[in-house]
């Protein structure tokens, strides 16, 4: 403990911005770094583990209690869920959009930063230094990363549970229990999670600007998530007309008009623009207030 | 977040709700629709000699002035009331809107007579008189109002015969109605008119049924009734057996219902009721409103309106929406839409600069909100109204064999096509409300099946087809033993169905059905073009079109008395009516779904470009081999109390810098300003001559430990400090990591995650994160807590050795002994200004001791602070 003042070079690379030698600010952070850091935490592996163990649970369900549920008279992509794989996946994706890859997405895109400030451990980073703008967008690149990882898994094990199971069948459709080529589907199949994905940005960009706004996680999550609740509520008021078409959720579910014989994207398109249109602004702010921010966690 | 601008934001948020709820509720609500009640004597009968009292209910237009004149009829088995809504809201929009209880309904007094030319119609032009006198009313000429006239089913016939009848009527809308009442009630798809049709004997049932029983108190004959509400009566034997119709009707039902064939006296009765009675009559503006599910007064009929009113030069709309009497979903407010605009078209000058109502309108499938996943409607339009035959039409091959099918006795079991009265239960004025039930079911033995092979592609049929069937009594081949002579005709009713191959029913769209009465010669086989019912459906690829004859129908009276017969096409073709120009607006990529995205981007573009701090000259070359110079610096609290308040000071390389003060000093914010986390109000910090920013790359030579430890708990001692040096970005080489985990002295307890350490573990962990890359700057924010004394004389040596070499140190304490022992400078701050500063050894040499024999700086301490008095 004694030496350790004989041995380190003083100022031996100083730069003209005054950097120490080897400090590049592009370099800061790199994405390596924060998937390492955040991949550990017992959040990101319970909330994986959820999105891999949810289609199993279904699966078992679906299987224990098989014969006993009599289908409506129409039928329901509840009703088919049992017809294959690619029908099983849909209903797993269809039953866990509206609410779980929500929580999924808002806990990667809320906790990134405000989850560095609850440890105090942003003030370190920020003095490393690593730019405001660069930490943000770094923490806003893996956030999302983690956020597609989770839209996709969750389609993509039911896909395996449900062919498993259920074995590779063609889709039945919901409504007229029309029967379409699995090999037809599967291209629109990949609309769907991408949609799916692209229709989570609001939540994601709005769980990103609480979070570089306020210190506390949870309340990072909790708003975005409350914000779906929220939209959710309105839209089902018809009263309100064509104003809802921009509710951050309206559109969520026109993804099932991909999976009908006749498949349709004029919803999809729609909810694509919403839901790019509030990232963007939203992300936008984020940037803006986190570079003024007095960091004092 | 700016703490500054927090009170701001919830200013303007507040400002914003405010000003919001003062608008809604300041907001000119629509003006009010008032009601006024008037009982209208009227003169009428075939000799204008019988008084009837309409009972009537004026809405002034709710903007005041004179404003064109709506008069709104009921449907069957209504009264005024059942039309108010509608009324309320013509009103709403600007119209003098006049409803009344036709004779016969409601507390009107009289007797139906079917919208008779003597009786209803006469009605009517007297209303138009009593209109003519009204001072909200718009006139074209004196004792000529601008009035339009809508109303559905019995008041959409009022309409179409009023028009054609009084020429002071300049625009109407009917809805749901007819064209031919024998017609209607007794249908015949072969084109040998009602006196051969068959009997639609539930509709009729149910339509006479409406106006056979008095409805509330029973008006007594002379006037209206008594408000009090008369003592309900026994009926007698005629109100039992009439009601309220006009005997001559009553009795001509009652002949019709008991035969099931209609005399020609009864079909001249009954059009003498419509408008087939008056062609070349109506010369008005006319919008045809007519349900696609309506098995009683069918899209058949608005096309033969439509050709009479079109045949004299008038502009004609046609619309197929989505209700009728059959149920389905009523579109009320795009009734309402269609029927304003109408109206503002042709009642108001220099109104419908564009047109609400196309030539021709069909109410799709427009799949689900995608909010709700409701069902939603879609609108086709198109420029032109084809009529039934489509603007093309196509054949489908169609095949079967000949089929025996049998007509059982007494006509039961009946097969159903769609069931009368459930669906459009809500009135047969009602726009209905339930969605139509997919009842129907053929019986075995029966039919006759005749179907197409699989469509290649969608096929979108708009409009009757229709075939030729041939049939000969079935039983010939045995001889027709003892059965009597064979049946001279054949009642079969056509369908077309909508077939899929799989376990799903075959569908009957709208639950329509044909009746065709064949007369089949002595010894040889009848044959018909049967045209079959108007719809617009569309058939998927991969289905089939099925052409279905069957022997019964639930709906319809059909001879008590078996047979069979053997059904076979006469000509294996269906001719199919498609109209490709009719289209509903592109789902709907509306304008911002392409604009809203890029707008989207541009702003949060420039949010992006005017965010940024300007950066002002940030390099003193002067100051380069200064560590640190502070001048001027001040920051203030959100309640605007200073925390740092004009603070200046430098430090000289190779010191030991002690900050001292007392708890809210302002010792740590001015180090969380020297990190770049805070922005300071004024002044600024100088690092070896470059200015400190947020992200400023001079930080990158400043080590710092401020206000505690800052770890990822889940992670090992030693991967924080690995993780933290690769974000930092620089080589790994440069981290001196072992000599900075020497320092930190945690052995083995380096392997664990953070989250097991003790307070003192972190301190030291934290403490050689500072130290991690060896910063020519180290600042340590009271680094001795949480430190036992032995760790903390090491502490003290290693920042004296570390200064030493030519790197400087500040620590930061508010105990006065650890900065005595350990810094050879010091800066003391009270209440964020600075009070002294210099060598530890000038500030005790400048002070004489009050207790005891040498100075202490907690002497000098106390005595800078003024708390020594």
């Amino acid at each position: 403990m004694n030496d350790v003042n004989g041995s380190g070079p003083l100022e031996a690379g100083v730069r003209a911005d005054g950097s120490a030698s080897g400090y590049l600010a592009r370099r800061t952070l790199p994405l390596s770094v924060e998937f390492a850091r955040q991949f550990r935490r017992r959040r990101t592996l319970v909330m994986f583990g959820l999105l891999v163990a949810l289609p199993w649970i279904l699966v078992a369900a679906f299987k224990l209690g098989a014969g006993s549920a009599q289908p409506g008279p129409t039928l329901r992509l509840s009703d088919l869920a049992t017809e294959g794989g690619l029908n099983f996946a849909a209903f797993a994706l269809s039953v866990s959009a509206s609410f779980l890859l929500v929580v999924a997405v808002a806990l990667f895109c809320g906790d990134t930063v405000a989850g560095e400030a609850g440890w105090s451990s942003l003030r370190y980073l920020l003095a490393a230094p690593i730019p405001r703008d660069r930490l943000l967008r770094q923490k806003l690149v893996v956030a999302m990363a983690y956020s597609a990882a989770a839209v996709i898994c969750l389609p993509l094990t039911a896909l395996l549970a449900g062919t498993l199971a259920f074995g590779w069948n063609d889709v039945r459709v919901p409504g007229t229990g029309e029967t379409i080529a699995a090999l037809e589907i599967l291209p629109r199949f990949g609309v769907v999670v991408g949609y799916v994905l692209v229709s989570q940005f609001v939540v994601a960009a709005l769980a990103f600007l609480l979070s570089a706004s306020t210190d506390s996680p949870l309340g990072a999550v909790g708003g975005a998530v409350g914000l779906v609740i929220v939209s959710n509520i309105l839209q089902a008021v018809e009263a309100l007309g064509p104003p809802r078409e921009f509710l951050p959720t309206f559109w969520n579910a026109a993804w099932l008009d991909a999976l009908a014989p006749q498949p349709e994207y004029g919803g999809m398109a729609r909810g694509v623009a919403v839901s790019v249109t509030y990232a963007a602004i939203l992300v936008a702010v984020a940037f803006r207030r986190f570079r003024r921010k007095d960091v004092v966690s | 977040m700016s703490r500054g601008g927090k009170p701001a934001v919830w200013t303007a948020l507040v400002t914003v709700l405010v000003l919001g709820v003062a608008t809604w509720s300041l907001w000119p609500s629509a003006p009010e629709v008032r009601e006024r009640e008037q009982a209208i004597t009227v003169i009428d009968g075939p000799d204008d000699d019988r008084r009837v009292t309409l009972d009537t209910s004026f809405f002034p237009p709710a903007e005041g002035g004179r404003a064109p004149a709506v008069l709104l009829a009921h449907g069957f088995g209504g009264d005024k009331r059942s039309v108010r809504e509608e009324a309320v809201r013509l009103a709403g929009e600007g119209y003098a809107v006049l409803t009344w209880s036709a004779r016969g309904f409601g507390r009107s007094t009289g007797e139906i007579a079917l919208n008779s030319p003597d009786y209803e119609v006469k009605d009517v032009r007297q209303l138009v008189d009593w209109l003519a006198g009204r001072p909200e009313v718009l006139l074209d000429a004196d004792g000529d109002p601008r009035v339009g006239v809508t109303g559905g089913s019995y008041g959409g016939a009022i309409a179409l015969m009023a028009a054609a009848h009084d020429a002071r009527i300049d625009a109407i809308v009917p809805r749901i109605t007819w064209h031919d009442l024998a017609d209607a009630l007794f249908p015949e798809a072969g084109g040998r008119g009602p006196e051969n049709g068959v009997f639609k004997r539930m509709w009729a049932g149910l339509f006479f049924g409406r106006g056979g029983l008095p409805q509330g108190p029973a008006p007594s004959p002379s006037g209206p009734a008594d408000p009090a509400g008369a003592a309900p009566r026994p009926l007698t034997a005629q109100e039992a057996r009439c009601g309220r119709f006009l005997p001559e009707v009553c009795d001509l039902y009652q002949r019709v219902a008991a035969s099931g064939r209609a005399t020609p006296e009864a079909v001249r009765a009954l059009r003498r009721s419509s408008p087939i009675s008056v062609p070349g009559k109506i010369r008005v503006p006319t919008l045809l409103l007519q349900g696609r599910r309506d098995s009683l007064f069918t899209l058949a009929q608005a096309d033969a309106n439509a050709r009479a009113v079109a045949a004299t030069g008038a502009p004609v709309g046609v619309a197929w929406f989505d209700g009728g009497h059959d149920g389905g979903n009523g579109e009320t407010d795009w009734i309402h839409e269609q029927t304003l605009g109408w109206f503002d078209r042709h009642l108001r000058a220099g109104a419908g600069e564009t047109p609400v109502n196309s030539p021709f309108t069909v109410t799709r499938d427009g799949g689900r909100d995608p909010g709700t996943r409701r069902p939603v409607q879609a609108h086709a339009t198109s420029g032109r109204y084809p009529g039934l035959s489509g603007t093309v039409r196509e054949t489908v091959p169609v095949d079967g064999p000949a089929q025996k099918v049998a007509a059982p006795p007494g006509g039961s079991p009946a097969s159903i096509s769609s069931v009368p009265g459930l669906g459009g239960a809500g009135g047969l004025g009602g726009l209905g409300g339930a969605t139509a039930l997919n009842v129907s079911a053929d019986m075995a033995g029966q039919s006759a099946h005749f179907d197409s092979a699989p469509l290649t592609t969608p096929l979108q049929v708009t409009g009757s087809s229709t075939v030729r069937v041939r049939v000969r009594p079935g039983d010939e081949a045995t001889g027709g033993s003892g059965r009597g002579t064979p049946a001279r005709e054949a009642i079969l009713f056509a369908k077309l169905h909508d077939v899929t191959d799989g376990a799903q029913t075959p569908l009957l769209p709208e639950g329509l059905v044909a009746p065709v009465r064949i007369g089949i010669p002595e010894g040889g086989a009848g044959e018909a073009a049967v045209t079959l019912p108007a719809i617009d459906h569309r058939f998927d690829a991969g289905h089939r079109l099925r052409v279905t004859f069957t022997t019964t129908d639930l709906g319809y009276s059909t001879p008590s008395a078996p047979a069979v017969y053997e059904v076979e096409l006469a000509s294996p073709v269906l001719a199919v009516p498609v109209d490709p120009s009719l289209r509903a607006p592109s789902g709907g990529l509306t304008w911002w779904t392409w604009t809203l995205p890029p707008v989207a981007l541009a702003v949060a573009a420039a949010l992006l470009l005017t965010g940024r701090r300007r950066r002002r000259e940030a390099r003193d070359p002067a100051l380069a081999d200064l560590p640190l110079r502070i001048s001027g610096l001040s920051k203030a609290y959100r309640d605007g109390e200073p925390a740092v308040d004009g603070l200046s000071f430098t430090v000289e390389r190779g010191r030991v810098l002690g900050l001292l003060g007392p708890n809210g000093a302002g010792k740590t914010t001015t180090l969380r300003m020297l990190m770049g986390l805070i922005h300071p109000d004024a002044g600024e910090i100088r690092i070896f001559g470059h200015r400190v920013v947020p992200g400023a790359p001079v930080l990158s030579r400043l080590g710092s430990f401020v206000e505690g430890p800052g770890f990822l708990p889940h992670l090992t001692g030693r991967a924080n400090l690995e993780l933290y040096w690769r974000a930092t970005g620089r080589p790994a080489e440069d981290a001196h990591l072992a000599e900075a985990l020497r320092i930190a002295g945690l052995g083995g307890a380096l392997d664990r995650a953070v989250r097991t350490y003790s307070q003192g573990m972190r301190q030291r962990l934290a403490i050689a994160q500072a130290m991690l890359g060896l910063p020519d700057l180290l600042v340590l924010d009271e680094p001795a807590n949480g430190l036992d004394p032995p760790q903390i004389r090491e502490m003290r040596e290693v920042l004296i050795a570390y200064a030493a070499r030519g790197r400087t140190v500040i620590v930061s304490s508010h105990l006065l002994a650890e900065v005595e022992q350990t810094c050879d400078h010091v800066v003391v701050m009270h209440r964020g200004r600075l009070i002294a500063a210099g060598p530890v050894s000038e500030l005790l040499g400048g002070r004489a001791s009050t207790h005891g024999p040498g100075p202490r700086l907690e002497d000098v301490f106390l005595d800078l602070i003024g708390e020594n008095a």
